[in-house]
């Protein structure tokens, strides 16, 4: 009976677009802002320096320093984006305004929430990498078709943490999980997750830790294509990767949000 | 002959260790206001989010339009509106956006929402205030656009879990009267309450339930009628002489029950009861005498007051 009319999914994403619609501006302001510092301070900064150091556009594989990190911060503006906003909009639509008791009262299920979610999420990862896109086409060292591709790249990491934190944050009862999370998980893959330089700069043990989690499979597809060095036998690995982080985390959080939902 | 439109039979609903519900049954009729009556924890809010199809039964049978929760839960919401006790609305949207969207919920095209949002907001008293941001309304405002909400798919039976809780008297009259319109459209009715007063005005019949358990049942009426005298007296006496004036009163009325703050005094003429105090030479510092309701009827059921 579900699959009459407008999907479950697509009407919970139109109401995450409702209350969307009213900080739109302020939210791409931000995921404007944002990249372009990180793009100004390291990049023009930071890479006035690697750039001198010799070999190391050879290590870079990159004709810059800003060309090297500008699709690393296509990919984690929308980790960034879509882990934020599967943490406290999560918990706060089971505990402080209740908008999922509301939708569960319905003819939706737990399944069109997480469904709808997920749609959303992927619909914020695409407007917010299309404006560091539209930053990065703006600049001679940056530009490239290779954008493109990256932009699905950045939707697809964007959707694996999504998914996964969605299922994490259903069954938080102190929202100060959250900043621990940012911390410990968010802010490290940031960092380390080889959006600023190769992986292979770091200890063996760390290199493991960035390939267990999606961030570093997409930065690595979207430099790929910015750079336009695409190894598609790569690339159908990392997605399927990625898509395994996705699928688990969907699957998770329908059955802990099915049991918080219909106790 | 029409099926009930509720079945329950020895319904049982346990979280744990803990039975919030312990083996009812109840039938509820098309076209119906019933009551679910009791203090908190009795197991109301239980049973009801088990009819809302929100809860899984633990045991006992269930139907709802003939339909099983288990299997056909989404039919039957698709059927009902639900006025949950915490209100569920968007704070950060506008009146009539929290009116569209429950529509978008149900799948309505977006036109029909939005002329079923006008003629709620109508109905609600709200058209004024349609396009104000939820967070800015009043209790009893949000109270109204939560029913105004569970109205948006045309429900069959609503569903109301303690509507009044929390409003003042005026609020709680405004929507008495909203509730008592949509009885005379023919929706069925079904609310939880600990307001005896509430319970007289809105319900045909109710179910007076006490840790898990249905103790009484029947119309206001034949309830007060069965389980408590006509009048009631109302004695309080100075400060911890109500435990010394009560075995005075001894005889008086059909019986007497003692409270901290006051004795009450059972009798079909309560004025009378009153003369009989003072004649025996009794002096409380007040005296009431008013029609016994609800509250007296729990009262004697459970041997506590039903608030707290």
């Amino acid at each position: 009976m579900a699959a009459m009319g407008t999907p479950g999914a697509l009407r919970v994403a139109s109401w995450h677009l409702t209350a969307f619609r009213r900080f739109w501006r302020l939210n791409l302001l931000s995921s404007l802002v944002q990249p372009l510092l990180y793009l100004l301070g390291l990049g023009v900064g930071v890479g006035s320096l690697v750039d001198r150091n010799t070999g190391s556009g050879q290590l870079l594989g990159s004709a810059s320093y800003v060309a090297f990190v500008a699709p690393g911060l296509l990919v984690t503006t929308a980790m960034a984006l879509t882990a934020g906003e599967s943490m406290w909009p999560v918990m706060g639509s089971l505990t402080w305004q209740r908008g999922y008791h509301g939708i569960a009262a319905t003819s939706l299920e737990a399944r069109d929430i997480v469904f709808g979610h997920g749609t959303w999420m992927m619909v914020r990862s695409g407007i917010a990498a299309t404006a560091v896109a539209i930053v990065l086409a703006c600049f001679r060292e940056t530009r490239s078709w290779g954008l493109l591709p990256g932009i699905l790249a950045a939707i697809a990491v964007g959707v694996s943490f999504a998914m996964p934190i969605m299922a994490f944050s259903i069954n938080v009862k102190l929202d100060g999980a959250f900043a621990g999370l940012q911390r410990f998980l968010i802010i490290p893959l940031f960092l380390f997750g080889g959006a600023f330089y190769p992986i292979s700069q770091l200890p063996t043990v760390v290199q493991w830790v960035a390939r267990l989690f999606p961030l570093w499979h997409g930065v690595v597809m979207a430099r790929d294509f910015s750079v336009g060095d695409v190894d598609w036998a790569g690339v159908v690995g990392h997605t399927a990767y990625i898509a395994a982080w996705v699928v688990a985390g969907t699957w998770i959080a329908i059955i802990r949000l099915r049991k918080r939902l219909y106790p | 002959m029409s099926e009930p439109l509720i079945v329950a039979e020895q319904l049982i609903k346990r979280f744990g260790e803990f039975t919030a519900v312990d083996g009812i049954d109840v039938q509820v009729e098309k076209g119906e206001a019933f009551g679910f009556l009791g203090p908190n924890g009795a197991g109301k809010s239980s049973t009801m989010r088990m009819i809302a199809c929100v809860s899984p039964i633990t045991a006992g049978r269930l139907r709802v339009f003939g339909l099983d929760p288990a299997t056909q839960g989404a039919d039957i919401r698709r059927r009902i509106g639900v006025v949950p006790q915490l209100d569920t609305l968007d704070v950060e949207l506008s009146v009539q956006e929290n009116l569209w969207l429950y529509g978008r919920f149900f799948d309505l095209p977006r036109p029909e929402a939005k002329r079923r949002s006008a003629e709620l907001l109508e109905f609600a008293q709200l058209t004024d205030r349609a396009t104000s941001v939820v967070e800015s309304l009043s209790g009893g405002m949000k109270r109204r656009l939560s029913i105004a909400r569970s109205l948006i798919n045309e429900p069959e039976l609503l569903l109301l879990d303690e509507p009044t809780t929390g409003l003042d008297p005026q609020a709680r009259h405004v929507l008495w009267d909203r509730l008592y319109r949509l009885k005379q459209q023919g929706v069925t009715l079904v609310l939880t309450t600990h307001y005896m007063d509430e319970a007289e005005q809105l319900c045909d019949r109710l179910v007076v339930m006490d840790q898990g358990k249905i103790v009484a049942e029947g119309s206001p009426r034949s309830l007060i009628g069965q389980y408590a005298t006509r009048e009631v007296l109302e004695l309080r006496f100075a400060a911890d002489g109500n435990a010394a004036a009560a075995p005075q009163l001894e005889g008086i009325g059909e019986r007497q029950e003692l409270l901290p703050d006051r004795v009450l005094i059972y009798a079909d003429d309560g004025e009378h009861a009153l003369t009989e105090t003072h004649h025996r030479g009794l002096q409380p510092e007040s005296a009431l005498v008013r029609r016994a309701s609800l509250e007296d009827v729990f009262l004697l059921l459970t041997g506590r007051t039903l608030v707290d």
